[in-house]
């Protein structure tokens, strides 16, 4: 064989293997994390866990309840204040604003939310809204939630109306369709997989977060549905009982876990699958 | 013959014109214009076609005439484009009253994400509010006029995204159609198509000449040949020649006209 092809099967073998073998340590964290999460999750897992309320400490019962309820409130509360103002404002950066400076200047201040630590967040909802309104509430987490999912869905709405084809934009106006018509009923439309995968993803990451919801919502031990007072949420109810010696909120801190996870595993499914048949078509 | 009759044919011929050029320079927003001091008529119910090389700005052309150019910032055109006697380059003109007026299909067939039935409704909901069975009607004369009727009469509800190119062409002319136009564009209608579907677009606006003004941007000079009753010869922004097809193919006047043609350049 020829040398100079034979060394550059050979570079060609190592950095495949060095490929692989990087790969598979990522995964290795992934599957330990997941394996864990099953082994101490499922162990504790019962029906109750979705029946009873969050128990006191040092008994062997209880649930998790008004914390799954909560967390649901919280999440539906911040996806519905976020998404509608992301989506209006990706659409203004893709349909309206597409060529002005404002449109990069918003993508820039974007970019910095959306990576913006989540505990600050917090911190600033804390000091918007639970100062001047004497106390930890729900409403408060669902607006830190919101400020949260805001950037991710204004992001993923720019990008997926950039894809739709320009030609579909100049069919649509050559019939002298309105530009307001042309968004509802053509970009939107052809964007509409895209959009929603951007609103599940969005979803997924506020229903997991913890930290915005410390300095806002805090917590509650009871079932509370009142926005203006404090309310359980699985993230930080999962916080206070992995840091207590009482064997059973332990458990139940694993159980919570392994529902966030699933849930969230199961957003990302769907999202991915979404967007997987808007491929294939 | 008296002075009365010579007024009279002079009108003729002016009444003829449906879109009138007249100065016309276009600029994609540096100094350089890339459209040239156009002047030329399209005349009413008949077929202009437009040739030249890549570049040369016959697209663009076909661009200003339904301002389809007003969707991007810098772009500009001076000059005059009038419609009826009316110029449409005025700011005050509305857009999308004059689209609905002169339609457009485009190189790439560009079906809307919904069935075939509502490609069609949808522009005609737009200008009127007809009751159901008048609006399928419409739908139905549309999709007859383009030629696709029978292709696509028992799939109405199907999206429009799951036709052939050459049908999802058609169904675009049968949705310009639909709206009524006077004055139809066609910006490369065949380039994204094989044999016989172009042949069945091309026998399509040969008919559809009959009721509208039709201009058509080509790079296929057999097709100018065969569908046009004018042809414009551009090159590098300018109009070098404007004359009757049979004319255009057979003794050019310029030579530009005459190497283009024949293959010499281009």
């Amino acid at each position: 064989m020829n040398p100079l092809y034979a060394r550059r099967r050979r570079t060609s073998t190592v950095a495949m293997a060095l490929c692989v073998a990087a790969t598979a340590f990522g995964l290795a964290w992934l599957v330990l994390i997941l394996a864990t999460l099953f082994w101490n999750g499922l162990a504790g897992f019962s029906l109750d866990v979705f029946t009873q309320m969050t128990p006191p400490p040092n008994t062997s019962d209880g649930g998790l309840l008004n914390a799954i309820v909560g967390s649901l409130i919280l999440t539906v509360l911040g996806i519905g204040v976020g998404a509608p103002i992301g989506l209006l404002a990706g659409t203004f950066m893709a349909e309206y604003g597409r060529y002005s400076k404002l449109t990069s200047l918003i993508r820039f201040i974007n970019d910095i939310l959306l990576s913006a630590p989540s505990i600050i967040i917090g911190l600033f909802v804390y000091g918007a809204i639970v100062v001047p309104m004497g106390g930890f509430s729900g409403l408060a987490g669902a607006i830190a939630l919101a400020v949260i999912a805001l950037p991710v869905v204004v992001r993923t709405t720019e990008d997926m109306l950039l894809l739709v084809p320009i030609q579909l934009r100049e069919a649509a106006a050559a019939l002298g369709m309105p530009r307001s018509h042309v968004i509802k009923r053509i970009t939107w439309q052809a964007a509409r997989t895209g959009l929603i995968t951007g609103l599940l993803l969005a979803v997924a990451r506020i229903s997991g977060e913890t930290a915005p919801l410390l300095f806002t919502a805090l917590s509650n031990q009871f079932w509370s549905v009142d926005l203006l007072k404090t309310m359980a949420n699985l993230p930080v109810t999962i916080n206070n009982f992995i840091n207590n010696p009482d064997p059973n909120w332990k458990r139940l801190a694993w159980s919570g876990a392994l529902i966030i996870t699933m849930a969230v595993l199961a957003l990302n499914i769907l999202a991915r699958s979404l967007s997987a048949g808007r491929q294939s078509k | 013959m008296n002075d009365m009759s010579i007024m009279e044919s002079t009108r003729a011929v002016q009444d003829d014109v449906k879109v009138a050029i007249k100065n016309l320079y276009f600029y994609y927003g540096g100094a350089k214009p890339s459209l040239k001091n156009i002047n030329l008529s399209l005349s009413t119910n008949q077929v202009t076609a437009f040739i030249g090389p890549s570049g040369c700005g016959k697209s663009t052309l076909l661009r200003v005439l339904n301002r389809m150019y007003d969707l991007y910032p810098n772009q500009r055109a001076e000059g005059e484009v009038l419609l009826d006697g009316e110029n449409i380059l005025t700011p005050k003109q509305d857009l999308n009253l004059l689209r609905a007026r002169i339609g457009m299909v485009f190189q790439k067939p560009t079906p809307f994400p919904m069935t075939i039935y509502e490609n069609i409704a949808f522009g005609i909901r737009l200008y009127e509010k007809l009751p159901k069975s008048e609006l399928n009607g419409r739908v139905e004369k549309a999709l007859r006029d383009a030629a696709l009727w029978n292709e696509v009469k028992d799939k109405l509800n199907a999206s429009g995204l799951s036709l052939s190119g050459g049908q999802q062409q058609r169904l675009c002319i049968a949705r310009t159609v639909a709206i009524k136009p006077e004055v139809i564009l066609f910006d490369e209608p065949c380039s994204a198509l094989d044999p016989i579907s172009t042949a069945k677009v091309e026998e399509l606006i040969d008919e559809l000449s009959d009721k509208y003004t039709i201009a058509i941007v080509t790079h296929n000079m057999q097709q100018a040949a065969r569908v046009s009753d004018m042809t414009a010869f551009m090159y590098l922004g300018e109009l070098i020649e404007f004359d009757e097809t049979t004319k255009m193919f057979t003794s050019p006047a310029q030579q530009r006209t005459q190497d283009y043609i024949t293959g010499r350049f281009g």
